[in-house]
């Protein structure tokens, strides 16, 4: 079909068949009705209507990071950009592929305080990896193209198409292109350096103390990538820890694994990253969350680095190799040298390190006291785990606090795409919406939202979403009455003052889950937690199970904010003696 | 190493180039980056070089550590209309320029003095009434700066400058 002359908005909806793009999530507006009344007249693109359009945005994100396929948002002008900015920001943070596209006042009145007019593409520069205002109806279909690119290859984002009313209604002539799209400026770099990968190959293969720490970049690659990471684990037994974005690049149940870094990682992981000499960082951006107090950070280690932006590299940590390019692209080729120089660790000192590492292992970082009448929060994810692992159709989203954290914990994954938190921004209110995508993109799996009750208020409202698509959305809220996270940091840094950070006047969660037309389901004594976890499970409908669990749980270990990896708090009994430079040091960082 | 510029890792200056494609918004792109990431600008020009590639030339001068000077050659590089980034410490010689419009006023000795040093400094008078003038001078920062200075006790009333425009010496573009 060539050059006839179509709508913008139809030109936009051809564009996005062509480009295979099968879900919007989306909330109508003024700005935009040009667009959804081309919608309603076509049956290829799916529409799924949100209840407020910063749900559109982490839906979108649940759809994108569950298929590596791109997350679409269509939404309205003014507020209805404006409501978009927490998604984006977030997307941005976790480089997930987002395109959002904004309706935006008719061109001439740009800059006239027109009704619902905002500056939506000053206002998402900064968090987003590229925005568009489409002026012409003539470039339209090359910008949603391009849009399309930018999001989803080299290191993904979001990015933002500002649609004015007169560009969609105005008319152009419509030609599908034959070839894919060349940018001229943009062009990411995917091979890394050869001679940078055979000197990481020496380097690794001269460790006595090797670690590989693999993060987020390994899931932004592909599945493929974390099949190239497992086989590199497999064949040189080094053991391998993840970021909190990276879980499911490499089994769980893989014996190299160590746990998750970081702040409420495991000891094992941590020390690990401490006492290393060799350290291979593939696709994780050394995040202060991870790297704890820098002058401290994995001292004694020479590091390689492989990021396909190059602006991860040498951002918060010096490295020594660094290799810019995908990390599909550059394990393959790690691979293939460490093999045809028939590289090996020396066997002894690994087997030394194992030791140290297994002594560390036994110190059961993650335990915890149990308790015969209250539902310990770790308990129930345990209980979660042992009923969904061994499925492989088990979606887990997060909202955040230290529910995520335990989730990311007790909660086991196997391949890469079924685990979806927000880790960068830390946003709560992501996990239910997120959900609701994830379950979009695999109508028949389990989807599972572990929440606190605070957070999930935040989106409460997308409950109302899930009655009218019917979509079995589990949310499973470890309820704790407190907005958990910020009561555990003024218990340990503000002298149990706790200032707002008890959730008053709760909702009935039962109930509420009735209102929306869902199951409410309750355990409050670890005796119903069974049952409970077995019936959501059973449930084909969207569920709310209010697991109401112990109120005084703190997520452990911890490094404190300040601390370095050694120095690692293991329960309640244990407290880390900071100086009084670090403590004040650490009370101002997140 | 941790990347901290509070442990006296000496700050350097860096003159960067960048060839942006010269659409609305660009230089936003660009400027914003340094405010929202919390480096110097110490000065900026930009104008389009190549109105038929559409291109324009954005100059930064800026200052950091060696490592906050590689993030931020990183950072310009990541936008999406970026086409090339130039650091000219790194790349090896390069001449920089700058042009002020200096206005002085001022009458009897101090006048010819202004006029004395303007000649010596080889700047152009552009406009003169009975008692301004405006001179029009061209050099490095420092030339410009030390002008300006000697001007000071002899009436000077306003400067503008251009900011640094930069260009690497020999055949290759950049
Ligand atoms: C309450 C809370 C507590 C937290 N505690 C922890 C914690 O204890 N431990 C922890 O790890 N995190 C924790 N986080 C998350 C943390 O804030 C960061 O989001 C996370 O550590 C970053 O993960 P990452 O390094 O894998 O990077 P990501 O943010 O996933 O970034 C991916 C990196 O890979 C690169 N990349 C992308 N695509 C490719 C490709 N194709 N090839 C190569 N490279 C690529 C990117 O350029 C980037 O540098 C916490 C978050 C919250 C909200
Ligand atoms: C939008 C947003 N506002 C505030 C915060 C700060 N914050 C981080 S965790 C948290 C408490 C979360 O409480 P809840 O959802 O009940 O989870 P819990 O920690 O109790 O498991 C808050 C307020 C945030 N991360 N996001």
């Amino acid at each position: 079909m060539t050059d006839k002359q179509m709508t913008g908005s139809e030109i936009l909806v051809k564009v996005l068949q062509d480009l295979g793009v099968d879900v919007i999530f989306g909330y109508p507006g003024g700005a935009v009705l040009p667009i959804y009344d081309a919608l309603c007249q076509q049956n290829s693109l799916r529409h799924i209507l949100v209840r407020q359009e910063g749900a559109a945005v982490h839906a979108a994100e649940g759809y994108a990071r569950s298929t590596g396929k791109v997350g679409v948002v269509l939404v309205t002008s003014g507020p209805g950009a404006t409501n978009c900015v927490t998604g984006l920001a977030d997307a941005w943070m976790d480089s997930v592929p987002v395109v959002c596209l904004t309706g935006q006042v008719p061109t001439h009145l740009i800059g006239n305080d027109a009704f619902q007019e905002a500056d939506t593409v000053g206002i998402t520069r900064p968090c987003t990896k590229h925005n568009y205002l489409v002026k012409d109806v003539g470039d339209l279909a090359r910008i949603i193209r391009e849009a399309f690119l930018v999001a989803a290859s080299g290191r993904p984002g979001p990015v933002v198409v500002d649609l004015p009313k007169d560009v969609v209604t105005a008319a152009a002539a419509y030609t599908r292109p034959s070839s894919p799209m060349q940018h001229p400026s943009y062009n990411p770099r995917l091979k890394g350096d050869h001679e940078r990968i055979s000197e990481a190959v020496d380097l690794l293969a001269g460790a006595r103390q090797p670690l590989i720490y693999a993060g987020g970049g390994i899931i932004n690659s592909g599945p493929a990538a974390s099949q190239l990471l497992t086989n590199l684990v497999n064949m040189t037994g080094i053991p391998t820890t993840l970021t909190l974005m990276g879980l499911g690049a490499l089994p769980a149940s893989n014996r190299n694994f160590i746990g998750m870094v970081g702040m409420h990682g495991s000891l094992e992981a941590n020390m690990c990253m401490h006492d290393c000499d060799v350290m291979l960082c593939v696709g994780a951006r050394f995040d202060d969350r991870v790297t704890g107090r820098t002058d401290a950070f994995s001292p004694d280690s020479h590091k390689i680095h492989i990021d396909i932006d190059a602006s991860s590299i040498n951002k918060n940590i010096h490295v020594d190799v660094p290799i810019i390019g995908d990390c599909g692209y550059v394990l393959e080729h790690f691979i293939k040298l460490w093999k045809s120089r028939q590289a090996r660790c020396d066997g002894d000192a690994l087997d030394r390190w194992w030791t140290r590492i297994d002594e560390w292992r036994q110190r059961k970082s993650f335990s915890y006291k149990p308790s015969d009448t209250l539902i310990k929060p770790q308990l129930a994810l345990e209980v979660l785990n042992r009923h969904t692992s061994g499925r492989d159709d088990v979606y887990i989203t997060t909202e955040v606090g230290q529910h995520q954290m335990w989730a990311a914990q007790f909660l086991h994954f196997e391949k890469p795409n079924h685990w979806m938190t927000s880790g960068g921004l830390g946003t709560m209110g992501y996990g239910l919406p997120a959900a609701l995508g994830v379950q979009i993109a695999h109508p028949d799996a389990l989807v599972i939202d572990v929440a606190g009750e605070a957070s999930i208020l935040m989106n409460m409202q997308e409950m109302s979403t899930l009655a009218q698509y019917r979509l079995p959305v589990k949310a499973f809220i470890l309820n704790n009455r407190w907005m958990g996270m910020v009561r555990q940091w003024q218990e340990f840094f503000f002298g149990g003052r706790y200032s707002e950070s008890y959730m008053d006047s709760l909702p009935d969660f039962v109930k509420l889950a009735e209102a929306y037309g869902a199951v409410g389901l309750r355990a409050t004594t670890p005796d119903e937690l069974e049952a409970v976890v077995e019936e959501m499970i059973a449930t084909p409908r969207a569920v709310i199970a209010d697991i109401v669990v112990d109120p005084d749980e703190n997520v452990y270990p911890m490094i404190p904010a300040g601390a370095a990896h050694n120095q690692v708090t293991m329960s309640p009994d244990e407290e880390v003696v900071l100086d009084q430079a670090h403590r004040e040091e650490g009370m101002v960082l997140v | 190493m941790p990347v901290d510029e509070k442990k006296n890792v000496s700050a350097r200056k860096a003159t960067i180039a960048v060839l942006v494609d010269n659409e609305p918004g660009v230089l936003a792109r660009v400027v914003g980056l340094f405010s929202g990431r919390g480096y110097n600008i110490d000065s900026l020009t930009v104008n389009e070089v190549d109105a038929s590639a559409g291109l324009s030339r954005i100059t930064i001068v800026t200052s950091g550590t060696e490592m906050v000077i590689v993030q931020i050659l990183a950072q310009l590089q990541r936008i999406v209309p970026v086409h090339r980034v130039c650091d000219f410490v790194t790349q090896g010689l390069h001449v920089e320029r700058e042009l002020a419009l200096v206005k002085v006023a001022s009458s009897g000795d101090k006048r010819v003095e202004a006029l004395r040093i303007a000649d010596i400094f080889r700047a152009r008078v552009v406009d003169s009434t009975i008692g301004s003038f405006v001179f029009e001078i061209t050099g490095s920062l420092d030339k410009i700066s030390a002008f300006v200075d000697l001007m000071r006790p002899l009436g000077l009333v306003d400067v503008s400058r251009t900011g640094v425009a930069a260009i690497s010496r020999g055949p290759d573009p950049i």
